[in-house]
């Protein structure tokens, strides 16, 4: 009888166990690389202090000073506006822009399609703050650059997801309308439009709540909002009221996921 | 002959009550008339700031990318750092609470706990996380690379414990009924199952944490949006330009090539 039981049973030969080995062993190498790089201008002993730190903001923050409430509800206003209106301007540039990069749908795959995509990349590519940054240094502080810049990062979101769901319409529908001797519009309103409808709501929902949590601190850097208020406060260290802000944004952010997952149910 | 009508229109599908549907027409178009009339611009400041965006988009089309190569170098090798540094220690942390906010395998106090770290930190945003940190930590990377990494824990453990919940149930009894404990279970049913998704979770994060890193320069925790902050507030379009290719570009090459690795992987 042969011995069977002479070596256990592995997964994986000797060689891919080596090759993975040295693929974690890589990747540790490269974290300590990058860690010494990293830490190499850390002043240490303000981390050692930092739990005192800690405890001395955590104790100029409590109580939270209510009576600043009142004081911020035209920010929240300023916040949801931006929002909005941003989200609704990045939508109707979204569009054309996601029919041009579909691939089912662009009118020259050549030159617009790839216009189109790079649109698409640079608006993902740059968050709304840093958008917001440039839009204040160009058009001056206020509610305008926040409401582009919103819509200007909305774009590539709004976008992609769109010509995804475009690309994944249902071409026998499509193919219904045009065998009607459709022009190539109506193909578009009868065969394509109706089958992304649900589609373009549930993003713009879904981007319209992101764009809550967003729009909440853009004032960081002038563009109007929450964030503006949050900024003044933190400049005078007045913790207390940093607290109040940081409690309503939060209150905000919930809301507005709630409203957003009531409507895309409604939707879907 | 009786007359057919020519025209057709699909009925509305989400609020069929007509005069509910108009009210809800007429709200949103008062609050439109609402909001934009509330928003106050200051058309001279606009006017003025259109010569400076031409500037700004020649400088994006002819970027500077020599005059402040130092500081943007050291920006950038801060922002990649961090961005590896924070994804991995993000990650390892991210593991056990993840494990840990999995209703089907840890008891019942475990799991309210995980999920209550898991909640937190999804909530905080990333700049405010870093506003604190920096208030904490001082000034520089090593406070950047504490946000990202707490902002991870948020993400990777929320999505692997979503993960693990929906895993083959079947595996997990198999390996239970030959007398497994816990950690056995864990390390033979488990992770077979989710090691896939954990790695493509982790790319895709470390392409977030980057892009992220460019922010929280601007409130002090280091990396190449400090540089961008700088050449704004300095007004030098051109050098701001090349900052913005350079974070187009490593965007476009970590998303393609993450997006590669995942596939090869699986």
């Amino acid at each position: 009888m042969t011995n069977i039981s002479s070596s256990d049973w592995t997964y994986r030969t000797p060689k891919h166990r080596l090759f993975l080995w040295l693929g974690w062993f890589a990747l540790v190498a490269l974290f300590v690389w990058c860690w010494r790089i990293m830490s190499q201008d850390t002043i240490w002993a303000f981390v050692w202090d930092a739990p005192a730190q800690a405890l001395d903001i955590g104790s100029r923050m409590t109580p939270p000073e209510w009576g600043y409430l009142p004081e911020l509800m035209k920010p929240l206003w300023d916040t949801l506006n931006i929002a909005t209106l941003g989200t609704i301007g990045g939508v109707l540039i979204a569009i054309p822009v996601a029919f041009l990069a579909a691939r089912n749908t662009t009118p020259s795959a050549t030159i617009l399609r790839p216009i189109a995509l790079f649109i698409i990349v640079t608006s993902r590519s740059i968050n709304s703050l840093i958008w917001a940054l440039l839009l204040v240094a160009i058009i001056g502080p206020g509610l305008l650059a926040g409401i582009i810049a919103i819509a200007l990062r909305s774009i590539g979101f709004v976008g992609k997801l769109l010509y995804e769901a475009i690309e994944e319409t249902d071409p026998r529908q499509i193919e219904a309308i045009t065998a009607t001797g459709a022009a190539p519009t109506q193909v578009l309103t009868y065969g394509i439009v109706p089958q992304i409808m649900p589609a373009l709501w549930s993003i713009s929902v879904f981007r319209w709540d992101i764009n809550i949590r967003e729009s909440a601190i853009l004032g960081l850097v002038g563009a109007g909002g929450l964030g503006l208020k949050m900024n003044a406060s933190l400049a005078i260290l007045a913790w207390d009221q940093v607290l109040v802000i940081l409690i309503l944004i939060l209150a905000t952010v919930v809301v507005s996921e709630w409203v957003s997952a009531q409507v895309r149910k409604a939707i879907i | 002959m009786s007359s057919y009508p020519t025209t057709w229109r699909r009925p509305p599908q989400i609020i069929p009550d007509r005069r509910l549907r108009i009210a809800v027409q007429i709200a949103a178009l008062v609050y439109l008339v609402l909001a934009v009339g509330s928003v106050e611009v200051n058309w001279m400041r606009v006017s003025e700031g259109l010569e400076r965006g031409q500037r700004f988009v020649m400088g994006f089309l002819q970027p500077d990318f020599t005059s402040r190569w130092g500081d943007i170098s050291q920006g950038l090798i801060e922002s990649l750092t961090m961005t590896l540094t924070s994804t991995v220690v993000g990650v390892l942390i991210s593991i056990p609470i993840g494990i840990g906010a999995s209703r089907n395998i840890v008891p019942r106090p475990v799991y309210l706990f995980c999920r209550a770290v898991i909640a937190i930190s999804r909530s905080l945003q990333e700049l405010i996380v870093a506003i604190f940190l920096v208030a904490m930590f001082g000034f520089g990377p090593f406070a950047g690379f504490l946000t990202l990494s707490f902002a991870t824990i948020g993400f990777i453990g929320k999505l692997l414990a979503d993960e693990i919940e929906e895993v083959d149930e079947t595996q997990v009894e198999a390996i239970r009924s030959t007398g497994a404990s816990w950690f056995q279970m864990l390390n033979y049913a488990v992770q077979p199952q989710i090691m896939p998704r954990l790695i493509g979770l982790s790319l895709y994060r470390l392409d977030i944490n980057f892009r992220e890193s460019a922010v929280i320069g601007i409130v002090g925790a280091g990396g190449i949006g400090a540089t961008l902050n700088t050449a704004i507030d300095r007004y030098e379009y051109d050098s701001a330009g090349a900052i913005l290719l350079i974070i187009i570009a490593i965007v476009m090459v970590a998303e393609y090539s993450s997006s590669y690795l995942r596939k090869f992987l699986q």
